[in-house]
């Protein structure tokens, strides 16, 4: 019966329930909105990363990674290709021959990573290909193609057809120029990866650094589900163990190649629940403040039912039921306009387009799809009623001070 | 042995600036099936008195004794335990729970006596026809009259089984007509229950009806008087 009274004395002041109610209501809206929103922004980047940059793993020469020296070729790198090729949750495999270069055009120059893939290994790991703005993506057919970001082609002020002159340090250690022509030019949304991925076939770059056409220093593996990522982790570090273990070969995921997206992920994570904290600890004020007045209004009341015999415990215990379920039916309220909201966003996405040319600048496009963790719904309904438990603690001791003769005299 | 025994009960209130003796030396016995009337002056005392008598309130000195428990030797937990097992209140307002209908008010003291629900359901059925309101059963303390509510806060009383019931100036608010159907549904619970009222009031109505009256003026008894045949 208990919850019963807690229940029906929520609605005996029905304007001031309605606040509160309203209160956490909105503030649950908002913590919900920033959390979906920052998810959304987060996956998004992580998702074009994996797809047009990193892919979901890689495997090099464990010195390439030091110092990215071609002289790292990866042994019998075809080989592993080939076998990791034959796994059911890869996707695509790209044997790539990365290295650093200059790239100039007649007035200026730049520092990139010059790419040779061979374009249609490289098509099915990445999605680089769809985000051609201009010309065309590499094919074997061309003559010495190579393909630039747009971001680049202004900087160096060259266009589709126009000579890209490329300075690199070939297998002897000579330094050499070389001259590709410009087919495509590609844009994602990171613009720093723009400036400088250059990518050209593999067999154009192997004949310049003089290495042949089969060899390879990075191995970018894509697979079906991203989500298999760690999973796949695993069976390849087993399958290469031998290899591994010699450190001829070592294999990264997406999140130890880019342990920087990984760390926004879960700061964007942390900063969700702290943003909640804060929101809820400023309702939490509101709530005590409600609850005192109502134990203050029912005086007599509660002189009354401690009178008859109710204990301090079953007292606490009501003004503490009451409390959470103002929190928690407020708490709801929020989370079903939450969800409504969040489901919209999800699928028609958050356009953002007046401040996008800054958001390109940090890797994202300008429409963010929101995602809310399931979690995040639990968690928010948890804290609240926390909150509430806590809130209703002053109000409670405050009732339990009573004493039921001068409360009851106090009526007449 | 008497129900209760107060021995030279003195009480001081000492909040205020200058104290108030409200009580100076009250020795009272309270029997078994007694149908009282403490009667006095307004501010003469009686509702300290029965706050004291009903374990609301500690004398500042004297002893009272309930059925041979003395209430001073009581922890405060144990003294709720005490009051809800073994005193009924009827108060003179403000005695019913505003959320709850005049049933589950009734059924309230029995759950907080831990009687199983059906048990509960059935007594509080009863104890509402009893006191001629099983109609309004459903009905929410706001949709009553003021003699209806008082009734219903008298079958809640009786409903806890508690050794007797206290009830200060319980017809205060009510109009003659309500007031006369109060005492007189009292009058029949005493002898058809054999429960125990003590009840404070200065309506002369009230009086009538007593078959003690206890007259109370400055913290002190002054009048005695019983009538036999009421
Ligand atoms: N809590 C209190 N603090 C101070 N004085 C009080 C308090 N309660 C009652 N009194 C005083 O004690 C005296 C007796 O009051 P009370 O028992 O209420 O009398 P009655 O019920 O007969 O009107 C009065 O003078 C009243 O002012
Ligand atoms: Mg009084």
């Amino acid at each position: 019966m208990l919850i019963a009274i807690a229940w029906r004395n929520l609605w005996r002041n029905k304007l001031r329930s309605a606040v509160i109610f309203s209160s956490i209501a909105v503030g649950i809206i908002g913590a919900v909105f920033s959390d979906g929103f920052m998810s959304g922004m987060t996956d998004q980047r992580v998702n074009a990363a994996i797809a047009n940059e990193v892919a979901d793993i890689q495997i090099h020469q464990p010195a390439f990674l030091l110092n990215g020296e071609i002289r790292y070729q990866i042994p019998r790198a075809q080989r592993i290709a080939q076998k990791i090729r034959t796994l059911p949750e890869v996707k695509g495999v790209s044997l790539r021959m990365k290295t650093q270069a200059m790239a100039a055009s007649a007035n200026a120059g730049t520092g990139i990573n010059l790419y040779g893939v061979n374009p249609a290994d490289e098509r099915k790991t990445s999605d680089l290909h769809t985000h051609i703005i201009e010309g065309k993506y590499l094919s074997e057919n061309q003559k010495i193609p190579v393909v630039i970001g747009q971001k680049l082609s202004r900087k160096l002020d060259l266009g589709i057809g126009d000579k890209l002159i490329v300075t690199l340090t070939d297998s002897s250690g000579t330094i050499t120029n070389s001259a590709f022509q410009i087919t495509g030019i590609y844009k994602t949304a990171n613009d720093r990866y723009d400036a400088a991925s250059v990518f050209v076939n593999k067999k154009d770059l192997a004949k310049v650094i003089g290495y042949p056409a089969s060899s390879g220093d990075e191995i970018a593996i894509r697979l079906k589900n991203s989500r298999n990522t760690p999973a796949v982790m695993k069976k390849l570090n087993r399958i290469f163990r031998k290899e591994v273990q010699k450190k001829r070969i070592i294999l990264q995921s997406w999140d130890q190649i880019q342990p920087l997206l990984k760390s926004m992920v879960s700061m964007m994570n942390y900063f969700s629940y702290l943003f909640l904290l804060i929101i809820l600890a400023a309702l939490a004020f509101a709530i005590i403040n409600t609850m005192l007045m109502a134990v203050m209004e029912r005086t007599r009341e509660i002189g009354m039912l401690m009178a008859l015999g109710m204990n301090k415990r079953k007292i606490f215990l009501l003004i503490m039921l009451e409390t959470v379920l103002l929190s928690v039916v407020g708490a709801i309220l929020g989370l079903l306009f939450s969800i409504l909201i969040v489901n919209h966003y999800a699928t028609y996405g958050f356009d953002l387009s007046s401040v996008a040319s800054g958001l390109n600048y940090l890797g994202y496009s300008s429409r963010i799809f929101f995602r809310v963790n399931t979690n995040f719904y639990v968690m928010s309904i948890v804290l609240v009623a926390l909150i509430a438990v806590l809130s209703s603690i002053s109000p409670a001791l405050k009732a339990l001070k009573l004493q039921p003769a001068t409360a009851i005299r106090d009526m007449i | 042995m008497s129900i209760i025994e107060a021995k030279g009960i003195y009480k001081t209130y000492q909040e205020t600036k200058i104290p108030v003796n409200a009580l100076n030396g009250v020795d009272l016995k309270i029997e078994e099936g007694e149908f009282t009337a403490i009667v006095g002056p307004s501010g003469s005392g009686k509702t300290t008195l029965l706050n004291i008598l009903g374990g609301l309130d500690l004398p500042t000195e004297g002893d009272i004794f309930i059925e041979g428990t003395n209430l001073k030797q009581l922890s405060s937990r144990q003294l709720i335990d005490f009051r809800l097992h073994n005193i009924g209140f009827v108060f003179q307002a403000y005695n019913l729970i505003p959320v709850l209908t005049a049933r589950e008010n009734t059924e309230f003291i029995l759950e907080l006596q831990k009687v199983p629900k059906k048990e509960r359901r059935k007594q509080a059925t009863q104890l509402l026809e009893a006191v001629g309101i099983a109609d309004k059963a459903d009905h929410r303390p706001g949709q009553l009259s003021g003699g209806q509510q008082q009734r219903v806060a008298v079958a809640r009383a009786l409903a806890s089984q508690p050794r007797f019931i206290i009830a200060d100036e319980p017809t205060a608010n009510l109009d003659s007509k309500s007031t006369n159907e109060l005492l007189e549904i009292m009058a029949e619970m005493n002898r058809k229950y054999r429960s125990t009222f003590i009840f404070a009031t200065h309506d002369q109505r009230v009086m009538d009806k007593a078959r003690r009256i206890v007259t109370i003026d400055d913290g002190k008894i002054i009048g005695d008087e019983t009538f036999e045949g009421r």
